[in-house]
């Protein structure tokens, strides 16, 4: 770590401001657009997939909803881990950062579960002449699929089922959702591994202290601003997703 | 940053009402997406709603309510140019 980090110090630059700080803000502004330009993507081509699955067909609100409340409590942990460093309380300090670490890995595992249960989702339509389940799925099948059900129906089954699971391939929807999301996931994955090296750090003697914080202060902004993205990315891919109005 | 600047930072107690009042909003806009009734009515409640999450950690946690304006410009410069790349390749698609 180079003398900068040692806060105490009055910064001598241009701004009076520390520089490290700075170029981090300027990054978080930057990184705004790239989000930007990916939450844009999947808003215009939502509902213009040829064939399913839609977000109506794949989305738990309920599972998102409890991830989300995962990040919102890390982004808390974050800040309380940065609050008992800068008062000097460097034990409390770590176990709010490992909170933290434990919560950010949660949310990843939430992220794996909803994309392997993406991929491997399958519907069970009943064979009877205008089975409802089929007339409502019709639209989103495709040919292969189609003729999937035809052939499991022609063996006298009472119903067939149905690979409709999605991939970054499927279709718009798939592609988008799984380029949006996965960049944010590997965002957290980068936080967390950020976290982990602070916490270990930490027990080096004099690395981390009241006076030597702005290591974890970017760390920490770095931190919030997944947990900000994924506010949007909450609302507006998953909530308006399964909204049919929007 | 100095720690004369860090010490006009809130208290462990703002940061915890903080997250209480995050989980109520999250909470909020979870039962709001289940009343069916409001229709088109839920897309501006629901973008409020997560608009003042995303002030409130910004604000708070990211401490840019307590530090020097020139975070704020940084930071506002490039969420600016977010929004428009956002309304402009929305509008370029035929989104509206």
């Amino acid at each position: 770590m180079s003398d900068s980090n040692n806060d105490s110090i009055h910064e001598d630059t241009t701004t009076g401001l520390n520089n490290r700080k700075l170029l981090m803000w300027a990054f978080l502004g930057s990184d705004c657009m790239f989000f930007a330009s990916l939450i844009a993507t999947y808003l215009v081509y939502k509902g213009k997939s040829v064939t399913g699955p839609n977000p109506i067909d794949l989305f738990s609100i309920p599972v998102t909803s409890v991830s989300t409340f995962v990040l919102l409590m890390s982004s808390m942990s974050m800040v309380l881990a940065y609050s008992a460093l800068t008062r000097g309380r460097l034990k409390v300090f770590r176990v709010w950062l490992l909170s933290t670490v434990i919560l950010g890995m949660t949310f990843l595992g939430f992220q794996v579960f909803e994309f392997r249960d993406f991929t491997v989702n399958e519907v069970k339509i009943s064979c009877e002449q205008n089975s409802p389940k089929y007339l409502e799925l019709e639209n989103k099948l495709s040919n292969s699929q189609k003729s999937e059900y035809k052939k499991q129906c022609s063996e006298n089954l009472e119903s067939a089922h149905i690979e409709f699971g999605m991939t970054p391939r499927t279709n718009l929807f798939g592609t988008t959702f799984f380029v949006l999301t996965g960049f944010h996931g590997a965002h957290v994955t980068i936080g967390v591994i950020w976290l982990l090296s602070l916490y270990f750090y930490s027990f080096k003697r004099g690395a981390v202290s009241a006076e030597r914080h702005l290591d974890v202060d970017l760390a920490a902004l770095y931190w919030h601003f997944v947990d900000i993205v994924w506010i949007i990315i909450f609302t507006v891919v998953y909530l308006f997703g399964v909204y049919e109005g929007f | 940053m100095n720690k004369e600047e860090t010490s006009n930072h809130p208290t462990p107690k703002i940061y915890i009402s903080t997250a209480l009042i995050l989980s109520l909003l999250t909470a909020i806009e979870i039962g709001i997406f289940y009343i069916t009734s409001l229709g088109y009515w839920m897309i501006p409640i629901l973008s409020i709603l997560s608009i003042a999450k995303f002030a409130l950690v910004v604000m708070v946690y990211m401490h840019l309510k307590y530090e020097t304006k020139i975070f704020t410009i940084m930071f506002l410069t490039g969420l600016i140019l977010a929004t428009a790349i956002v309304f402009a390749l929305m509008t370029l698609f035929r989104f509206f």
